[in-house]
């Protein structure tokens, strides 16, 4: 196997992986979590042998074909950005698992109540929600965990981890693929898993409208993005990063440069949430701590500035690409900067951060010099880490205290000296404090914000922008050390703080080790996986830099110093910045978000009153409407040629049976309101049509037209008795004006195009059916043929339906109670007697004869018009006269009890006859016939089809009994309640 | 002849519709069980009006179109499975809302 093969499985076991944790979770949490964590390690197991060919420079490329017309293939690429992002997915993964075990619910948390099943909110019997319900410590951001979320938390935690290995495969898909289709496709998968981790807690309502925004901003930015990608792929001529990213010159001449490059960055903003698009972020703090660790530091919100990364080679060298991304960048920078200064929340303080952060790699790609790019690589990599140490710190000190109100949770160093070393020294990062990482970055950011060509005049603009930023995050840095770790005492926590337990604290360790590695010996740890991922998001040779951690006493290092002594004042000075700021008007994206959704909301609602407002009436008549308009159109614009067409004379019997059709079905529509007549018209009417077909050389249709009027009318007779016997009178005039027009409309329309079509050239296909009725299907009736043998996949699909009415009639009238009038709408009760003796008794031996007559049509219609559908229904009518005989019970005790086994089987023979010619090589459905000769009755010809037309048969017979069956047992409620 | 069956199909179209636009359930199935007569005949129109041609193979016949036939065949019995259907869906309504209105309830 080469070794290109392993990209597709590291992902599809990733994928495969993500049921482990959830299918493991009834062995308890810690089969979950090491499930989950397995999956992780396999896939780090997995790629490990890839790494060093990328290491060195090359890009391992693997395609599989999928939907080739639509230039999507199952394509996978490793190079050297595509293994950062893997490590830093896997690595910081890994840590997430296990951070995870600790920080949600325990499984020693114990329900206060027996009832296993969670009280709906609101519900819940007094006393229980006065308890406390956490007589052990209970793990989690708010006070108020709910009930539903301790009871059954051993399960979420599989659940938890199995979403995470979703948004995990799916972020291990977006950063392997070479396809751009698939990354678009892998792309929307992260938002969808994202939203169920953000949704985690789904019993509490901020984290429901948490996740439904940043699906609702992610999820669109996808679709930008799609649209973006299918713009760029039309440019390029493929989908393939390979072809595109080597046609960057084509692709920034081309006239449609400019909205696809909107469209892509408009996807690749929102899901690293630049401004205007960045309010989503912080509002996902929502999701528990573990989430925001992983999502919101390392790689969710990586995603974007990954995809401006990879496509940096395609899309950047444009002055249109400088401006966007780096203004975008730049207003993100500071914006969000400014806004971590002022929160109290400190999850929220690390999300504005985490902006201000993605704001500075999206504005060092923006700036598109050779080393900021790389500078831009090597941030992504530095956050990553700080980030996610600093975002398990604020959880560890959420989990301790039971806050994380800053103006609560003060002066913990002396409760938790170790962790409190660890966070003040990945805040130092991100703050940029020398030997650690985010120094160097950060450096690379100034020395490239001084030396950069675009700003001829203004060279000191960038630097200055470079400097305030820096002096934010130093300041908001700051805050975070001072307000948390000093500051006096803690004031009125929920818990007492110390520290937390061993293995939770590991990963934190492990990051912050980690940050001072990179900080310290840069050279020696992570210049060859930066150089490796520079490079190929470059796709030219490196440019030359030097990770060192001192460059001499320059700009640079100056704008460092000015930075930190600049930050470290304003947060001294903060008291009347802060006063300063609180009167400041704000605009709240949240709000904008929320008018805009609600805005939304209503059109949608208005759209699908004015279509949908829940009257079937109203409905029915926009159809009608709209058919009416549809046809009328077709008519205009291609006029029917009738003028030489040859018609066929009219008749006397024609005319008469024209003339009772018109009273049947006039009478029905006048006399509607009183049912009982309308029934009588119908059935009038049923018989005529039966007779049209007696007329026009078709007696297998009459057969069926007269057992299913005769079947329909008995049942709308039964049904009627629990119905109103009249409708009332409440239609305005106006109503019925327009009924009658679209009536009207729809039958002049409908008799004008049959009579056009009758009139028209014809051709038939059943030349091929008439010839081989006989040889083919071994039967001279070609309708039967047709059926049971060249259509008959159709059939078995139709007796399918059939059997579900049958199934349904079970399901809707079961148990049902409705209780019939005893006396006719005149007051006139019905008659006492309910099975006549004279009905019953000349009925019982009607039986056996019509079941024989029933026999006889099902076993000539192959020859003779019949078959099983019309030997079903005369078999249904039969039966029917026995209930209407001899009652319910009666029919009830001499008919078989399980109904719906006899449809099992009915439909089975239908489907195993077909099955049975696979048994001799033939496809589905292939008929066989012969001749046999019996004695006495003689030569007869059987075909393989009549055991299908048995089936048929069955579920024909079992549809109409069970119907009866249970319009029959509405009856007998009614008999017991007289 | 075409002009009839064309004329009865007009017919049936329009009460049909008429009655499908009615408040109450009971017409509601009347009127589909007239519309899918009208669709019936429409559909075995299509294979054009012959007298004595049925489709069952003799020496010397001429036959009709038997395809349309097979089709309507199929369509009377799927209608037949509709009307029953609707009739359950009917009396169920009426169980739960004690009122056979279409939508369930009064118009206010």
């Amino acid at each position: 196997m080469p070794e290109t093969a392993l990209l597709p499985l590291i992902v599809a076991s990733a994928f495969i992986g993500c049921l482990v944790p959830g299918l493991l979770a009834r062995f308890g949490r810690n089969m979950s979590a090491l499930g989950a964590a397995g999956v992780m390690a396999s896939c780090l197991a997995l790629l490990a042998p890839l790494m060093p060919a990328v290491l060195a420079g090359e890009t391992l490329l693997t395609a599989y074909t999928w939907l080739p017309d639509y230039g999507l293939n199952l394509a996978f690429r490793l190079d050297g950005l595509g293994l950062l992002f893997c490590l830093l997915i896997l690595g910081i993964g890994l840590l997430v698992v296990l951070y995870a075990y600790y920080y949600l619910p325990g499984g020693h948390v114990r329900l206060p109540h027996p009832n296993p099943l969670p009280h709906p909110q609101g519900v819940s019997p007094p006393g229980l929600a006065a308890k406390p319900l956490n007589p052990v410590r209970q793990a989690g951001e708010g006070a108020n965990e709910s009930l539903r979320e301790i009871s059954n938390h051993s399960d979420r935690l599989g659940r938890f981890y199995t979403y995470l290995l979703l948004f995990m495969s799916a972020m291990l898909g977006v950063v392997l693929s070479e396809n751009l289709l698939l990354l678009v496709v892998f792309w929307e998968v992260t938002s969808i898993s994202s939203f169920l981790l953000i949704a985690y807690k789904c019993d509490q309502r901020d984290s429901r409208l948490a996740a439904r925004m940043a699906l609702a901003v992610t999820g669109g930015g996808g679709l930008a993005l799609l649209a973006g990608v299918l713009l760029l792929g039309y440019i390029a001529g493929s989908y393939e990063l390979s072809v595109v990213l080597a046609e960057g010159e084509r692709i920034r001449n081309h006239a449609l440069y400019a909205p696809m490059l909107i469209l892509i960055l408009l996807g690749a903003f929102t899901k690293s949430a630049q401004f205007p698009f960045h309010f989503w972020l912080p509002n996902a703090m929502a999701a528990p701590t573990p989430v925001s660790a992983y999502l919101h530091s390392a790689t969710m919100v990586k995603a974007g500035v990954f995809l401006l990364a990879r496509l940096h080679p395609a899309l950047a060298g444009s002055e249109l690409w400088f401006w966007l991304v780096s203004g975008t960048g730049a207003i993100t920078l500071v914006y969000a900067a400014y806004i971590a200064l002022h929160r109290y929340d400190l999850k929220g303080l690390l999300a504005y951060s985490t902006i201000s952060h993605l704001g500075l790699i999206t504005l060092l790609f923006g700036l598109d010099t050779p080393l900021s790019v790389v500078a831009g690589v090597f941030h992504i990599i530095n956050h990553a880490i700080f980030k996610a140490s600093l975002f398990m710190a604020a959880g560890i000190i959420d989990h301790e205290c039971g806050t994380r109100d800053m103006r609560q949770v003060n002066g913990l160093f002396k409760f938790m000296p170790i962790t409190a070393t660890l966070a003040i020294v990945a805040a130092g990062s991100m703050a940029g404090v020398p030997l650690l990482n985010g120094f160097l970055s950060k450096e690379m950011f100034f020395t490239e914000a001084v030396g950069h060509p675009v700003f001829e005049e203004m060279s000191w603009l960038l630097p200055l922008f470079a400097t305030v930023a820096g002096i934010l995050a130093v300041a908001y840095s700051s805050r975070f050390i001072h307000d948390v770790f000093f500051n006096g005492d803690p004031v009125d926590l929920p818990r007492q703080p110390h520290e937390p337990p061993r293995w939770m604290r590991a990963p934190v360790e492990i990051l912050v080790v980690l940050c001072l590695l990179v900080g310290i010996f840069p050279q020696w740890s992570i210049a060859p996986l930066l150089g490796a991922a520079a490079s190929s998001a470059l796709q030219t040779p490196l440019p030359a830099f030097k990770l060192a951690v001192w460059h001499g006493f320059n700009l640079p290092f100056i704008m460092s110093l000015v930075a930190l002594a600049g930050g470290i004042t304003l947060y001294a000075l903060r008291q009347p910045f802060f006063a300063l700021h609180d009167r400041l008007p704000s605009i709240h994206a949240n709000l904008v978000f929320k008018r805009l959704y609600e805005l939304l909301m209503m059109l949608a609602h208005h759209v699908v009153n004015l279509l949908d407002n829940g009257s079937l009436q109203r409905y029915l008549a926009t159809f009608i409407t709209f058919v009416l308009g549809l046809g009328a159109w077709a008519w205009y614009s291609a006029p029917a040629t009738l003028a030489r067409a040859t018609y066929q004379p009219a008749d006397s019997a024609a005319l008469a049976a024209l003339a009772t059709l018109i009273v049947g079905a006039l009478g029905a529509t006048l006399l509607h309101r009183q049912r009982f007549s309308a029934i009588v018209f119908t059935s009038v009417v049923g018989l005529v049509v039966a007779l049209t077909f007696v007329r026009f050389s078709a007696p297998d249709l009459a057969l069926t037209q007269l057992a299913v009027e005769v079947v329909t009318i008995v049942l709308l007779l039964l049904v009627l008795h629990y119905l109103p016997q009249n409708s009332p009178a409440e239609d305005s005039g106006l109503r019925l004006m327009r009924d009658v027009v679209l009536a009207v409309g729809a039958g002049a329309g409908l008799g004008a195009t049959a009579f056009a079509m009758m009139g028209s050239p014809f051709e038939t296909i059943s030349g091929f059916y008439l010839a081989q009725s006989v040889p083919g299907g071994g039967g001279s009736n070609v309708v039967n043929v047709i059926l049971v043998d060249f259509r008959g996949f159709d059939t078995l699909g139709e007796i399918t339906v059939l059997a579900m009415v049958g199934l349904a009639a079970h399901a809707l009238l079961d148990r049902l109670i409705l209780v019939a009038p005893g006396h006719d709408s005149d007051g006139r009760p019905w008659a006492k007697e309910l099975h006549p003796l004279f009905l019953s008794t000349l009925m019982r031996p009607l039986l056996p004869l019509a079941l024989a007559v029933s026999i006889f049509i099902l076993l000539r219609g192959h020859n003779m018009p019949g078959g099983g559908f019309v030997a079903g229904l005369v078999t249904g009518v039969a039966l029917i006269l026995q209930y209407l005989a001899s009652g319910i019970d009666f029919s009830l005790q001499r008919l078989p009890r399980h109904k719906a086994k006899l449809l099992a089987l009915g439909l089975l023979l239908a489907a195993a006859t077909g099955a049975a010619s696979w048994l001799f090589g033939h496809p589905f459905l292939t008929s066989t016939h012969g001749h046999i000769v019996l004695p006495l009755i003689g030569e007869i010809e059987l075909a393989s089809v009549m055991v299908f037309d048995l089936g048929v048969y069955i579920v024909v017979v079992t549809t109409v009994l069970m119907v009866l069956a249970q319009l029959g047992r509405l009856s007998r409620h009614h008999e017991e309640a007289a | 002849m075409e002009a009839v069956v064309a004329t009865a199909i007009g017919i049936l179209t329009a009460c049909g519709v008429f009655l499908m636009l009615r408040a109450r359930t009971f017409p509601v199935v009347l009127g589909l069980t007239l519309l899918s007569y009208a669709v019936n005949l429409f559909l075995f129109a299509s294979g054009r009006l012959m007298l004595d041609a049925p489709p069952l193979i003799r020496a010397g016949a001429r036959y009709t179109d038997p395809l349309p036939q097979a089709l309507v065949l199929t369509a009377i019995v799927i209608g037949f499975g509709m009307t029953a259907y609707l009739l359950m869906v009917a009396l169920r309504a009426m169980a739960e809302t004690g009122d056979d209105h279409v939508d369930g309830r009064e118009k206010s």
